[in-house]
C-alpha cells in the first residue's frame, strides 16, 4: 500500500483579483518504508503539497490519499506525524507540558504518555530542557521539540517540512540520524528540503518540484550515476603560453598561470593537459573525476 | 478528550494575559469604592452597592470576553500554532468548541473572583446577602456566554480589532433589541421595518439576561422568564458555535 498518493493535485491561491498557481497536476506515489525527499527552490509548491496532505489547506483540483485513506480522515491523523516549517508553539508552556498537551489530542494519557514524552525528549536531545518554557528555546531546539511532537503517536508516516533548515551542523546530523532510525523502524518519511547534501545522505527517492510542477522523480541511485561527467585538474607554475593552451581545451578554467584549476571532458583531454603542463614546465597537484551530483541534476532541471 | 485538552490549554494561555489581571484588579477597586460612592448619596447605600457591583461584574466580564475572545482563534492562525493542532486527530469543530469552553472557563474564574468580592462588599455594607443577587450574576454569565460565542464567531474570519468592534456592536444592538421591535411598529418606511426585523431576529436579545434593575429594587422575577432566558442563551450560543465551526471547517491555513 502506498503511504502517499496524489492524482492531478492542483492548488490556486487568490490574491485580490490575481490567481496564483501554487501547484499544478501533481501525481505522486510514495511506497511504505521509503524516505522521500521533496526538493525545490523557494515557492516551488512544497509546503502547499504538505499542507494539503496534512489537511491544513484544500486542493482546488485532484485528489490525495494518505495511508490508503482520504486526506483528513481521523484514522489517518492518528497514524501521521507532522513537523511544519519554522514550527511555532505556545511560548508559555514547558516542553513537557507542550508534549503532554499534544498527547491528549491523540488520546494518550497516564504513565505510558509520561514515559513516551521522556523517551522522545531523550531521542531529540532535550532531556535537560524539558522543564524550560518553549519561548526560551533556540531555533534548533524548536526544531527538535517539533520533531518530538511529530513522533508522539509513533506514526507510520512522518511528514517533515524543511526539518533541517536553520539547524547547526551537529543538530542536522542528529536529525538526519533520527530520520534514518525511523526508516530502520519501517516508517515512511516524506520531507521537503533545499539542502541537497542531506538528501543524498538519507533519501531513497527524490522528487523535484519547480513552479508547482513535478519535473523529476526517481531513485537517487538512478539520478546519481557513477558515470564520470568531467575531470577536475589542479596545478601550478606553468608558462603563460601553456596557460593559454589549457584555456583552449578546458570546459572551464579558473586561476592564473601560478595556480589554476581546469575542468576537462575526458581522458584524452587529461593526456593533453599533461602534455601542455610538461611543456610549460608546470606541475599537476590533483586529478579528480567528477560524477553527477544531485546538485547537478537539480540545477539542470531548474534550467530546463 | 481533545476538546478538553484544547479548553484547558486555552484557559492556561488566557490567564497568562496581563489584561486578565488588570481587569480583575480594576473590578475589585471599583466594587471596593462603592462604600465611598454610596456615602455621597444619603439612603442609597443598598441600591448603589448592588447596582455598581452588578454593573462592574457585567462590564468587566464583557471586557474579558472581547479582549481574550477576539484574539483566541486569530492568534492560533497568525502564530501558526494551529498547524500542529489541526493535523492531529481533532476536528476543526472540536477545536472551536474547545476554544469556546476554554474562554468560558476564563470568564467563570473572572466572575467567581468578582462575585466573591462583590458578596463581601455587600455583606460589609448591608450586613446581609440575598439570593436574587446570585440569580442576576447567573444571567450575566449567560449573557457573557452568548457574547463569547459571538466573539469566537468573528475571530474565525477577521482580525482581532474588527472582531472586537463587531462584537461590541452586537452587544450594543443586543441591549436595544426591544427598541428595534418598537421601531418596526412606529416606522412608516418598509426598508427601516425590514432592517429592524432582520436585526431583531439576528442579534441576540440581551435584555433577556438583564434582571439587575429588578434585583436592585427587590422586584420578583417570574421563574418562567429565567427558564426562557436560560434556554434562549443555550440555543443562541449553540447556533453561533455551529456556524463558526462551519466557517472554520472551510478555512485554509
Amino acid at each position: 500500500m502506498e503511504a502517499i498518493k496524489t492524482e492531478g493535485l492542483g492548488k490556486v491561491y487568490k490574491s485580490g483579483f490575481k490567481k496564483i498557481k501554487a501547484l499544478e497536476n501533481l501525481s505522486l506515489s510514495i511506497g511504505g518504508g521509503e524516505v522521500f525527499g521533496f526538493l525545490g527552490p523557494n515557492a516551488a509548491g512544497k509546503t502547499t503539497t504538505i499542507k494539503i496532505l496534512t489537511h491544513l489547506t484544500f486542493p482546488t483540483s485532484g485528489s490525495a490519499w494518505v495511508l490508503g485513506e482520504a486526506v483528513g480522515s481521523p484514522n489517518v491523523k492518528h497514524r501521521i506525524g507532522y513537523l511544519p516549517e519554522n514550527p511555532s508553539f505556545y511560548p508559555n508552556l514547558t516542553a513537557v507540558e507542550l508534549l503532554s498537551f499534544y498527547s491528549q489530542l491523540f488520546g494518550l494519557s497516564g504513565r505510558r504518555c509520561r514515559e513516551r514524552i521522556k523517551e522522545l525528549l531523550n531521542m531529540v536531545g532535550l532531556e535537560q530542557a524539558g522543564k524550560l518554557s518553549v519561548g526560551s528555546y533556540s531555533k534548533g531546539m524548536l526544531q527538535r521539540i517539533g520533531m518530538a511532537q511529530s513522533l508522539l503517536n509513533d506514526p507510520d508516516l512522518v511528514i517533515l517540512d524543511e526539518p533541517l533548515a536553520g539547524v547547526d551542523p551537529v543538530g542536522r546530523k542528529s536529525l538526519r540520524d533520527l530520520i534514518l532510525r525511523l526508516k530502520k523502524a519501517g516508517k515512511t518519511v516524506f520531507f521537503s528540503t533545499h539542502i541537497l547534501q542531506d538528501v543524498e545522505l538519507i533519501c531513497d527517492r527524490v522528487g523535484i518540484l519547480i513552479n508547482g510542477r513535478l519535473v523529476s522523480v526517481g531513485r537517487l541511485a538512478d539520478i546519481l550515476t557513477e558515470q564520470v561527467e568531467s575531470i577536475e585538474i589542479t596545478g601550478r607554475d606553468v608558462s603563460r603560453d601553456a596557460f593559454e593552451g589549457l584555456n583552449r581545451i578546458a570546459l572551464h578554467l579558473v586561476g592564473d598561470s601560478d595556480k589554476w584549476m581546469v575542468v576537462v571532458k575526458d581522458d584524452a583531454a587529461v593526456d593533453r593537459v599533461w602534455e601542455i603542463v610538461s611543456l610549460g614546465k608546470g606541475k599537476i597537484n590533483s586529478i579528480v573525476p567528477r560524477t553527477r551530483t544531485l546538485e547537478d541534476h537539480f540545477i539542470e532541471k531548474m534550467r530546463e | 478528550m481533545g476538546i478538553l485538552a484544547i479548553a484547558f490549554n486555552t484557559f492556561r494561555e488566557g490567564v497568562k494575559e496581563k489584561i486578565f489581571y488588570a481587569i480583575v484588579i480594576f473590578g475589585i477597586i471599583i466594587m471596593g469604592s462603592s462604600r465611598v460612592i454610596s456615602s455621597l448619596s444619603l439612603g442609597e447605600v443598598e441600591k448603589i452597592t448592588k447596582d455598581l457591583g452588578l454593573a462592574t461584574i457585567s462590564l468587566l466580564g464583557l471586557l474579558v470576553a472581547i479582549f481574550v475572545g477576539t484574539k483566541l482563534v486569530y492568534e492560533e492562525i497568525s502564530r501558526k500554532t494551529i498547524y500542529t493542532i489541526v493535523s492531529k486527530p481533532i476536528t476543526r469543530s472540536q477545536f472551536i468548541l474547545g476554544k469556546y469552553l476554554g474562554l468560558i472557563l476564563i470568564i467563570s474564574v473572572t466572575l467567581a473572583i468578582l462575585t466573591g468580592f462583590f458578596c463581601l462588599v455587600v455583606y460589609l455594607n448591608l450586613g446581609t446577602l440575598s439570593l436574587p443577587l446570585l440569580g442576576a450574576i447567573a444571567l450575566i454569565f449567560l449573557e457573557l456566554a452568548v457574547i463569547t460565542s459571538v466573539a469566537i464567531f468573528f475571530s474565525t474570519f477577521t482580525s482581532p480589532i474588527s472582531s472586537a468592534l463587531f462584537t461590541v456592536g452586537i452587544w450594543v444592538v443586543g441591549h436595544f433589541s426591544g427598541d428595534l421591535k418598537a421601531l418596526v411598529q412606529m416606522s412608516p418606511s418598509s426598508l427601516v421595518k425590514a432592517t429592524s426585523i432582520f436585526l431583531y431576529y439576528l442579534v441576540p436579545n440581551l435584555s433577556n439576561f438583564n434582571i439587575r434593575g429588578e434585583v436592585v429594587h427587590e422586584v420578583s422575577v417570574p421563574r418562567l422568564f429565567l427558564v426562557f432566558s436560560t434556554v434562549y442563551g443555550i440555543v443562541y450560543t449553540t447556533v453561533v458555535i455551529l456556524i463558526s465551526s462551519l466557517i472554520f471547517r472551510r478555512r485554509s491555513f
